[in-house]
């Protein structure tokens, strides 16, 4: 690191050295991909996509869905009231509810997943995202319960569902519960099968196991966005399985396409216009209009000149 | 120490040791020893009760495990009869992991779908210790799809410590193939049972274990990571899988107090490895029972229980 860097701002570059992808409360990020550093505004502008690499950092649940939603229409949150409960008692280093309380402090949800009704480009659509900060986006019963109710909606009003996933998989600390989520949405998707209403699954940085293995794969269209780490079982897990070194690019999206099992790779950028797009062609609507709202409120121009090392 | 046994079973094993070896002396001589042969087995007995009252969850886990517990071939062969196996998931490969295929339950046809161990290294091997392959799951989807169309009910038996972690299986989409058999099976427009016979490892049991009914074997276990992988992921440490057993609650008892298990089938003394035909006769008796009640049920009102019982949410507020 440059002198320059360690004067204006020491504490927060050496620290982030070590987190490599989190600068706490800076005015700049660090790119996880290209170790850019980039002006938190201008980033959050570009939808968190490093604007020197294309890198697609991961991005909080309530704004994914608020630069996904139409802004014009009121959108409704699902569920919100739908709080955690360790009925386990559960404690391992740690108790479960102060992981909760913790997890809900630092984020400002009751869980890990947000669901809302809205419209995307003026179609019609009940979208939920999973908030990874939330212990890394894990699958408990409040998620199991918001995804099935976001579900429910659908069925009531025909309304198609998106679903943008970033999960490391079931709740540990749920135990048998959490795995039962995975069967209880994958049963909430079937009967979406069956009614003929679409579900599209935007499989965001990064989704695993358990996640991964139900709603996850469950799309009439998986959609990944660039370059974002998706599988059942993690590298690390696979590498001590086999032994042996995992292959360059393994179990990121563009290996999904390669093998087949997701539909098309999306920028963030384009992720509107496309499933808006997508979802009338698949509910014979007419084609939807040019996008004039992108719900993302304007940033002023004014980018200081960046950092150099 | 005898590697056939568990560390808490040894006290067991040498006194059986002990019977065997009495019995081999009786045979060669003339004097009676069927007294004291009697009075050792009896102890055994109630060492074996005492022992048995006492179990860890970790204990049951590893008995969920024990290397001469039965596998689903043995209850295949000794529950049913006329059992055809099928093979092959009709578009890449058959994986001897998952073992398959329609035989008859007291007469009645029935589909059974069960994960496979091996019991010898080459055996172990060839099933891969029981970690299916996408293929394995395809297979059984084939099944179950094969099932309804014949309006066969679908029997599984569950026994796997997991989903196969490795490359194949990843670039071949295990997540999907996982997935797809959960949305499957909870439509499926037959009764399916499914009864955990060892261990129940996390979505690679879920897999063939979306059902109207769940039975646990007594010393089955059922959750959502192995007891080691949760040790090392929570306490950073596998040595910790004792604690992370108790703490998720991985035992049938305790998944039923949950409402997870409908029910729990009790165990011979010592544990189903220790008299494998009389756990058969107590399965075949449940599945019999169990699969008569649902067939009472008419197919519409079955296919609204299954839903509602596995989308139901009892949080306690």
């Amino acid at each position: 690191m440059s002198s320059w860097l360690d004067r204006i701002m020491p504490g927060m570059i050496r620290s982030d050295a070590q987190q490599r992808s989190t600068v706490p409360e800076g005015l700049w990020k660090k790119c996880p991909k290209c170790s850019g550093f980039l002006y938190r505004p201008e980033l959050d502008r570009n939808l968190n996509v490093c604007p020197k690499c294309d890198h697609h950092i991961r991005i909080a649940a309530r704004r994914r869905l608020e630069i996904f939603l139409d802004k014009d229409e009121d959108s409704r949150e699902i569920a919100a009231e739908l709080e955690p409960v360790d009925r386990l008692k559960f404690k391992d280093t740690r108790r479960y509810k102060e992981r909760l309380s913790q997890a809900q402090k630092s984020t400002g949800e009751k869980d890990a997943l947000v669901a809302m009704a809205g419209s995307v480009q003026g179609v019609p659509v009940v979208a939920v995202a999973f908030e990874f900060k939330f212990l890394g986006g894990s699958m408990g019963a409040v998620v199991g319960e918001k995804f099935v109710r976001a579900v429910n909606l659908c069925l009531e009003q025909g309304v198609p569902l998106v679903c943008f996933s970033a999960s490391g998989g079931a709740r540990m600390q749920e135990a048998i519960v959490s795995l039962m989520q995975m069967a209880k949405t994958s049963a909430a998707l079937q009967r979406m099968r069956e009614n003929g209403i679409p579900f599209i699954s935007v499989l965001t940085d990064p989704v695993f196991g358990g996640v991964s293995a139900s709603l996850g794969m469950l799309g009439d269209l998986n959609i990944a966005e660039p370059y974002a780490l998706v599988g059942f079982a993690g590298p690390r897990v696979i590498e001590q399985t086999v032994r042996e070194k995992l292959p360059e690019g393994f179990q990121r999206s563009e290996f999904l396409l390669e093998h087949g099992a997701i539909d098309m790779i999306v920028d963030r950028h384009d992720m509107r216009e496309r499933i808006a797009h997508i979802l009338a062609k698949l509910q014979h609507r007419a084609e939807p209009a040019l996008d004039e709202d992108s719900g993302i409120e304007d940033v002023p121009d004014d980018v200081p000149e960046e950092p150099t090392a | 120490m005898n590697p056939q046994y568990l560390d808490f079973e040894q006290p067991i094993a040498e006194l059986e040791d002990k019977i065997e070896e009495l019995r081999q002396v009786g045979n060669d001589t003339d004097i009676n020893i069927t007294e004291e042969i009697n009075k050792l087995r009896n102890k055994s007995t109630s060492l074996t009760e005492n022992i048995f009252a006492n179990l860890q969850a970790w204990d049951i886990s590893r008995l969920a495990r024990h290397p001469q517990r039965p596998y689903t071939l043995d209850y295949v062969r000794e529950v049913f009869t006329d059992f055809d196996e099928l093979h092959g998931d009709r578009t890449y490969a058959d994986d001897p992991a998952i073992v398959s295929g329609i035989a008859r339950l007291n007469g009645q046809s029935v589909m059974i779908i069960g994960h496979q161990k091996g019991r010898e290294i080459r055996d172990k091997v060839h099933r891969n210790f029981g970690m299916p392959r996408p293929e394995g799951y395809r297979k059984a989807a084939r099944m179950m799809r094969m099932a309804e169309r014949f309006q066969i009910p679908v029997i599984t038996l569950i026994d796997t410590p997991g989903a196969y972690p490795g490359i194949g299986a990843e670039e071949r989409g295990q997540s999907e193939a996982i997935a797809n058999n959960l949305a499957l099976m909870s439509r499926l427009k037959t009764p399916i049972i499914s009864t955990v016979i060892g261990e129940g490892g996390s979505g690679g049991a879920l897999a063939i274990g979306v059902c109207d009914r769940l039975c646990m074997l007594q010393y089955s276990t059922y959750a959502v990571i192995s007891p080691e992988g949760c040790a090392s992921i929570l306490w950073k440490n596998s040595e910790y899988a004792a604690e992370a057993a108790a703490a998720m609650g991985v035992t049938a008892e305790r998944l039923k107090s949950l409402g997870v298990a409908d029910r729990v089938i009790p165990e011979p003394l010592g544990g189903a490895h220790r008299d494998q035909e009389t756990m058969a006769v107590s399965l075949q008796d449940v599945l019999a029972e169990e699969l008569a009640a649902l067939q009472e049920i008419p197919l519409e009102d079955l296919l609204q229980q299954r839903y509602e019982r596995l989308t139901r949410y009892d949080a306690s507020k």
